[in-house]
């Protein structure tokens, strides 16, 4: 007899199992406020989307270029590693952001939380969020409307590290010379979110 | 430190067979789901070298402890066990005759058994979950082992 087959079949084909006790435990740790990040993909036009929220509001938004996992990483260690991928929370998030690709949605009506941002980051972030929709402004103008009118580059890496794109909308921030500039998602998704907002 | 849902896909697994193993297909699921919310609750303390695995085992042996008092607690009223019997179906229900092997072994070798041979964890570190030295543990481990063949010797490859 082979005793590895009896221990695998304690195991059998038990995805079914794993999947129903993950989600007893997403609902667990939610009711025992256990549940400091909860994440999920989104599937977009600029491809898969990371979200994540804390009890608070959505804390993060992640391109696939920014590496998942590597965001995941640096949630736990700068907010908790109490993660568990659990869509329950996100689920009025991912309802927003399709309907902001449908085209129907034009401000999006969220919680958030600005955690991973502050000092100066914090204000030009806040900023952003005056900027409405199919709207555009120059590094220079953020700069200026902070009261921090030299601080071109430094609104610069603030726009780069926003820690909510697309929800947050640095892709409305261009160069003084027209150009669009850089983007967190890379230029064809600025480039794609600018021609959405300008149908 | 990992996101803890690193660690539900890798030792999850591992810990659902365990307690099969211990406690049998039903009450797995809920000492399962106790094990995770438990070290959810308090993995941000834990030590960055910390064997995971061994951490995990170590509150599925006692969550089982607790399953198992609150079953001998609180014997099932016999109305109730056709209602145990529309939970999921479990892959080894097959097999039931893995189960009834598994049930008969004494409880010690039963742990053994899974904790070293379904978890891999070693010896010494099992002789502290059941309170008996490394020896013991090591045989009770063989001893389960060598009870389990006898009582459920059919899959003889010849």
């Amino acid at each position: 007899m082979k005793l590895e087959n009896l221990f695998d079949a304690l195991g059998g084909d038990d995805s079914d199992t794993l999947a129903r006790l993950h989600s007893r435990l997403e609902r667990d740790a939610e009711h025992e406020d256990l549940l400091d990040v909860a994440y999920r993909t989104l599937d977009t036009p600029l491809g898969s989307l990371l979200l994540a929220a804390t009890p608070v509001g959505l804390v993060r938004v992640a391109y696939a270029s920014e590496g998942h996992d590597a965001v995941l990483a640096s949630l736990a260690d700068k907010v908790s590693p109490r993660i568990l991928r659990a869509p329950a929370r996100l689920e009025g998030v991912a309802r927003e952001i399709d309907e902001y690709f449908a085209g129907s949605r034009t401000h999006f009506d969220l919680p958030l939380d600005l955690q991973l941002t502050d000092g100066f980051r914090r204000e030009v972030i806040e900023h952003l969020s005056e900027i409405g929709y199919g709207h555009r402004e120059s590094y220079a103008a953020v700069a200026a409307a902070i009261g921090r009118p030299r601080a071109v580059r430094a609104v610069g890496t603030a726009c780069a590290r926003n820690p909510l794109p697309l929800v947050i909308p640095c892709h409305r921030v261009v160069r003084t010379d027209g150009s669009i500039g850089q983007y967190v998602g890379g230029i064809d998704a600025k480039q794609t979110l600018l021609t959405l907002e300008a149908a | 430190m990992r996101p803890f849902e690193d660690v539900v896909a890798e030792y999850g697994p591992t810990v659902l067979r365990v307690c099969r193993a211990v406690l049998g297909p039903v009450d797995a699921d809920d000492a399962w789901s106790e094990t995770f919310l438990s070290a959810l609750r308090a993995y941000p303390s834990l030590d960055s070298g910390a064997n995971v695995e061994a951490w995990l085992v170590t509150i599925a042996h006692r969550r089982a402890i607790d399953v198992g008092r609150a079953i001998s607690r609180a014997p099932v009223p016999a109305e109730a066990l056709p209602e145990r019997r529309t939970q999921p179906a479990h892959p080894a229900d097959d097999d039931p005759d893995l189960w009834a092997a598994l049930a008969s072994l004494p409880d010690k070798q039963r742990k053994a058994v899974a904790y070293h041979h379904v978890a891999g964890m070693p010896h010494a570190e099992i002789a502290e979950l059941l309170g008996n030295s490394p020896d013991a543990a090591r045989r009770a481990a063989a001893d389960g082992i060598k009870a389990l063949r006898k009582i459920y010797p059919k899959d003889d490859p010849s």
